[in-house]
């Protein structure tokens, strides 16, 4: 039984945008939208969460800061882009000092797309990155030799192909 | 020695019990106030999932000494729990609190981010609120029924409330700050989306978050015991009354969370402790002198 599916808790940094995806962001904790029914928490602490919830691109004054935030978070976590310009830089590629979508500074594990993402396509993101979450969690419970054996597995007919080549030779 | 079998076995069931109850009024608060803002709110068994959550994750310790104070923190507050629910000293009670609670500040103390210096300090100041109020409500106990044990406060022959009712009101009072509710949740609110206000816990996370939960469901459990002991009386049915006043007393305070924007420390400080000052000591003068 996982149960960070039921109780992910996310923090919420705003990269370089318009300010106008925030705004959608904080609208889902209003009365209309609730997300805490699914037991979704907005924190203000990378340490207690497990989704990094960003919007706007990165550029070359908050690159540290997103990396910082994103190495504090405790595994397993996902990252979500909201917004077109974490995903992609949108209105403000061409700019000076952007480096592009949220992807150029950390992996992105969801994008929601739209300027700005309503409601409704954000918590929709939030509810595709619990699954990866969810996935996040069983490759971490497996021990590391279980691991290496079931990638040894993968690599056996490959290894198969090597060895006969050298054997060809 | 009856008696004492039916100590132990009500010291055990604390053991058990605590944390469910604990956690199901965490969850019962959280669905109440969510509907109190006209929302849906999270599942009742919320605080649950939260804390197996927190259990599972990773767990990143700024240092070793920390996870030390948090189990120190859990610890004495079992144990102070445990003191209450098999009939002991009501002093000792409020002694081993106090212990917990220095385990606490000592805890978000020793890591050297600002946020949780700030919230050390926080946390500080609102045990210089309470406290004096602890101390006389035990010391009201005493002068009502002549002795600290909780046994015999609880088979005193008539209602505790009726000759302490400065002494609840105080009570009442500083158990806002103990349930951590607004206006005084100061160091670890419930509101989790600022920094300053979760300043104590900053640095704390995974595992050992999740053993502060835990704590907390155990401390708010045997606060409302000091509620019980106001309305339990050698009558038969005085049992179901204090129940039921625990829950009111306990469901007031999400009203009242819900109600106050949060003050600042220093109208905390002088507001505990003239409340304190006049309900608390007054009532203390009653007990000494008219009685
Ligand atoms: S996607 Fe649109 S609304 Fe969102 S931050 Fe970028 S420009 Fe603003």
């Amino acid at each position: 039984m996982s149960y960070i599916k039921k109780s992910p808790w996310l923090v919420h940094y705003d990269g370089s945008s318009c300010n106008g995806c925030d705004i959608e962001v904080l609208a889902c904790l209003t009365p209309l939208y609730d997300v805490e029914r699914f037991g979704i928490v907005n924190t203000g602490n990378p340490k207690h969460a497990d989704i990094f919830l960003v919007t706007g691109g990165v550029n070359t004054q908050n690159l540290p800061v997103v990396k910082q935030i994103y190495e504090q978070m405790a595994e397993p976590k996902v990252v979500i882009a909201v917004g077109t310009c974490a995903c992609s830089g949108g209105v403000f590629h061409d700019c000076y000092n952007m480096l592009g979508g949220m992807d150029k500074a950390i992996p992105v594990d969801v994008y929601v797309p739209g300027c700005a993402a309503r409601p409704e396509a954000i918590i929709d993101g939030v509810v595709k990155g619990l699954a990866v979450l969810e996935e996040k969690q069983k490759a971490l419970a497996v021990p590391v030799r279980e691991k290496q054996a079931l990638r040894e597995k993968e690599l056996e007919p490959e290894m198969a192909i090597s060895k006969s080549q050298e054997a060809g030779k | 020695m009856s008696e004492m079998v039916l100590n132990i076995i009500s010291g055990i069931a604390y053991l058990i019990l605590a944390p469910v109850i604990g956690g199901l009024l965490a969850g019962l608060d959280r669905k109440i106030s969510a509907r109190m803002q006209r929302r849906v709110g999270p599942p009742v068994l919320q605080p649950f999932y939260d804390f197996f959550k927190l259990w599972d994750k990773q767990p990143i310790a700024v240092n070793e000494a920390q996870r030390f104070y948090v189990f120190g923190f859990l610890l004495f507050v079992i144990i102070s729990g445990l003191f209450f629910f098999t009939h002991g000293d009501i002093l000792l009670v409020v002694f081993t609190l106090t212990m917990a609670s220095v385990c606490f500040i000592v805890a978000a103390y020793s890591s050297n981010s600002p946020y949780s210096q700030v919230g050390a300090e926080r946390e500080l100041v609102q045990t210089m609120a309470y406290e004096p109020m602890l101390l006389l409500m035990a010391l009201g106990f005493y002068l009502k029924c002549g002795s600290f044990s909780i046994d015999t406060i609880l088979k005193a022959p008539s209602m505790n409330f009726i000759y302490m009712p400065g002494i609840f009101v105080g009570l009442s009072f500083i158990l806002l700050i103990k349930f951590r509710k607004s206006p005084f949740d100061l160091s670890m609110s419930h509101e989790v989306h600022q920094e300053l206000i979760r300043g104590v816990i900053t640095e704390i996370s995974g595992r050992t978050l999740a053993m502060i939960e835990l704590a907390h469901w155990y401390e708010n459990v045997f606060l409302l015991g000091f509620v019980y002991l106001f309305f339990a009386w050698s009558a038969p049915w005085s049992p179901a009354l204090a129940v039921l006043m625990c829950l009111f007393t306990y469901f007031s305070d999400v009203l009242v969370d819900n109600c106050c924007s949060r003050v600042k420390w220093e109208q905390m400080l002088s507001s505990t402790w003239l409340v304190t000052l006049v309900a608390g000591f007054v009532n203390i003068m009653f007990l000494m002198y008219m009685r």
